[in-house]
């Protein structure tokens, strides 16, 4: 919408298309680091983030969680991603052996797919689709799959309750995703995500947006909780109710793909909440005030990245730690009665806000 | 190169014919004797409807170690030891139960010292038990922050039961005809440093749990037991409470001190898990305020009042006294030939093997996820259903 000049947005498929009539072999490389790069942050931010993810436990239970492996246990997750490693695989008897494989693939895929997407700094960007957004929300519904055929493929009947309560849960509650994502969607004018980050160079949608961003936010996180499975939306995995859902009759390395896909989603959902409604990579603005916006651009967007979504992976945690679970119907009630209509109004409102261009701070 | 998905069609095709069509089909489902909900090795047997639950069979049994029959072949002092592997959590009160049960049967009166030292411990002992189950119970309905907190303040208890008694949790400190040992000499210190941690932490937990919309949500009109339900199917303690039956043997029929100490009763009016919850919390509070009643003024005096060298022969009979722990009522049936020191049949009527059956009739037309509020909120310790 407007055009800001501040950062150029250079993606690493951008550099492989530049460098592709110069040189083949630029390009290719390019690629693999594209892949290589994807592959290695996947998996050393999964690890960081049990290993946050302990600690931040640990602390809100008045215990020091893991001090033994490394400085202040800083190891403990690559101990214990060894220990996934050389466990054990165990394929329950009459599992259907093929879907059982697939559908740890099927949930790491749709986590790839959409890690890719996620803008980190105008230079930190593997692939910049023009319709970012649907991409995710299409790819987010794929992970679904992974969930449900690994719960029927078990041969087990806690399983197959944790994958239906999660289809159900996760078709629902991707609704109000997508009407959240669609306010920030007509806010910024483009599907595109660092156009969307590039739209907030006047101030952040959250607080832009009037009352509309805000509540917009609320609902991205209250619903992305739920589509993350995490508490107290945990339904499809109900350790005391259901023994671990669909989960349960996995092992080893099959369970860490789960358990690295949901680790990872926690994060892209958490970097799109940040990167729609908190300005992404785009330091705190205020259009009209350039010289505070000087001083705020001293900070490098990176770090502006990882400071939003650091926060919003932190309130994630707080909540998980806090929280009872909801009941089965008790999380349907919610969404259709509540979130639903709350979003359908939220995106009128928001509507209404830009055809009279009514927006905070252009100044 | 064809992929073999026909294990998916063949299943189909399988649940299809096995009766009627497929969305309209009860099944039955397994939880436990292995189960994170069942704490320890109950098992119950669900008849589902999609998650609706259509009826529970419960199936005890898995824990059974014949305390009552190995109760024959031991006298009365070396069965106080099997009581405390009950309800492991209120051991001093099943302790309670079979010296109770054999000072009655020998008419021995006990001093006031004992019976001072016997009610602080045992009103040590409900605390302790309803921390813990307060952690589990959140724990159960997905909170996993309480089950620490619980566990963290319960520690401050057991440390004093380590003082004295040595264990933590398997007493066997109560004996026939007075106590196993004299309290420590921190004792009293020790316990009025434990109540003034412990008050302020249940106002925490009102914090952390009881204000929460979610648990009430989760709790509130769920599992509803009616007062005249409750006392038809035998269940006591709290969970009966809870259903508006003011029904407390310290009230009742007062044994050790009750009667020289001021508490009330917790009576619910629903009889729904909220009910079960806040009675049990409520509890705590009263155990607490007389704990601190009683520990200013414990009289000087002997702790042991039988020789333990001596065998304790009963008069021939049977004998029945009940004491009310943590869980409920705790019955005692002794029957004794009059010649050995030993008794011909022992029986206890267990609190929890009376509330297990009550679980059926509150969780018929619910969800899973009650049947887990309403199983914690009647806080079963397995190896008391058993025994």
């Amino acid at each position: 919408m407007i055009p800001h000049a501040g950062y150029e947005v250079i993606t690493l498929s951008d550099r492989a298309n530049a460098a592709l009539p110069e040189s083949l072999w630029l390009s290719i490389g390019y690629m693999l680091l594209a892949v290589a790069s994807t592959a290695a942050f996947m998996s050393v931010l999964g690890m960081a983030l049990v290993y946050v993810e302990r600690k931040v436990a640990a602390h809100f239970q008045c215990r020091l969680g893991p001090m033994r492996v490394g400085w202040h246990g800083i190891l403990q997750s690559v101990a214990d991603a060894i220990k996934l490693l050389l466990k054990e695989d165990l394929v329950p008897d009459r599992a259907d052996r093929l879907l059982f494989f697939l559908a740890p693939a099927f949930s790491v895929l749709a986590t790839l797919l959409a890690l890719v997407l996620i803008p980190m700094s105008p230079t930190m960007q593997v692939v910049d689709l023009n319709i970012g957004v649907v991409f995710i929300a299409a790819v987010g519904g794929f992970g679904v799959l992974g969930i449900l055929l690994g719960g029927w493929s078990s041969n087990n009947k806690w399983s197959l309750l944790g994958a239906m309560r999660a289809g159900a849960q996760f078709v629902s509650y991707e609704v109000s995703i997508i009407l959240s994502l669609l306010v920030a969607v007509l806010f910024a004018g483009s599907l595109q995500l660092s156009e969307i980050v590039q739209s907030q160079a006047d101030g952040w949608w959250i607080w832009r947006g009037h009352i509309s961003g805000f509540i917009a936010f609320i609902i991205f996180v209250i619903a992305s909780t739920a589509e993350l499975n995490r508490p107290p939306f945990d339904l499809p995995e109900a350790e005391s109710e259901l023994t671990g859902g669909y989960h349960t009759e996995y092992s080893g390395l099959r369970f860490s793909f789960f358990f690295l896909s949901e680790f990872i989603n926690m994060f892209i959902a958490s970097a799109l909440g940040a990167t729609l409604f908190l300005g992404g990579w785009m330091p705190f603005h205020i259009g009209g005030l350039d010289g505070f916006n000087a001083v705020m651009d001293l900070i490098p967007p990176g770090v502006w990245f990882a400071g939003k979504t650091g926060f919003i992976i932190f309130l994630t945690m707080w909540v998980r730690w806090t929280f009872p679970r909801l009941r089965v119907d008790q999380l349907m009630r919610l969404e259709w009665k509540f979130l639903l209509p709350l979003g359908f109004t939220n995106l009128m409102v928001a509507a209404c806000l830009i055809l009279t261009d009514s927006y905070f701070f252009p100044l | 190169m064809t992929v073999a998905i026909s294990s998916l069609l063949n299943r189909i095709r399988v649940s299809d014919s096995a009766s009627g069509p497929i969305d309209a089909k009860e099944y039955f489902i397994n939880m436990g004797p292995q189960h994170p909900a069942t704490h320890g090795v109950l098992r119950l047997m669900l008849k589902l409807e999609g998650e609706t639950i259509r009826e529970v069979i419960p199936v005890p049994g898995y824990i059974h170690r014949g305390i009552e029959k190995i109760g024959e072949s031991v006298n009365y002092r070396q069965f106080v030891h099997l009581t405390d592997r009950m309800d492991y959590l209120s051991a001093m009160m099943n302790n309670w139960a079979v010296a109770m049960g054999v000072e009655r049967a020998t008419n021995t009166v006990m001093n006031d010292r004992i019976e001072y030292i016997r009610t602080i411990f045992a009103e040590l002992e409900r605390i302790q038990s309803h921390m813990l189950w307060w952690g589990v119970l959140g724990m159960d309905l997905g909170a996993f922050t309480p089950f620490l907190y619980g566990f963290r303040d319960r520690e401050k208890i057991t440390d004093i039961f380590e003082e004295t008694v040595g264990c933590r949790l398997t007493m066997n400190y109560i004996q026939p005809g007075g106590l196993m040992a004299d309290i420590h000499p921190n004792f009293v210190t020790r316990v009025k440093e434990a109540m003034a941690y412990a008050k302020p932490k249940i106002d925490e937990y009102e914090e952390l749990l009881s204000g929460n919309v979610i648990l009430q949500e989760r709790t509130k009109n769920i599992g509803v037991l009616s007062g005249a339900d409750a006392i038809s199917l035998g269940v006591t303690g709290p969970p009966l409470r809870a259903s508006g039956v003011a029904y407390d043997l310290r009230k009742i029929e007062p044994y050790g001190v009750y009667d020289k100490v001021e508490f009330r009763t917790a009576v619910g009016s629903v009889g729904d898990c909220w009910d079960r919850y806040w009675v049990r919390v409520e509890e705590m509070r009263q155990s607490i305020g007389i704990v601190e009643q009683l520990i200013d003024n414990i009289p000087e005096g002997k702790f042991m009042l039988m020789k333990p060298a001596k065998k304790i022969i009963i008069p021939e009979g049977v004998y029945y006294n009940a004491i009310e722990t943590a869980r409920g009522v705790l019955g005692m049936v002794i029957a004794s030939d009059g010649k050995s020191d030993k008794p011909v049949r022992i029986h206890m009527r267990s609190p929890n093997y009376n509330n297990l059956w009550a679980v059926d009739s509150m969780t018929r037309g619910s969800r899973v996820g009650d049947l887990v509020a309403n199983i914690s909120s009647l806080d079963f310790v397995v190896p008391d259903i058993d025994r």
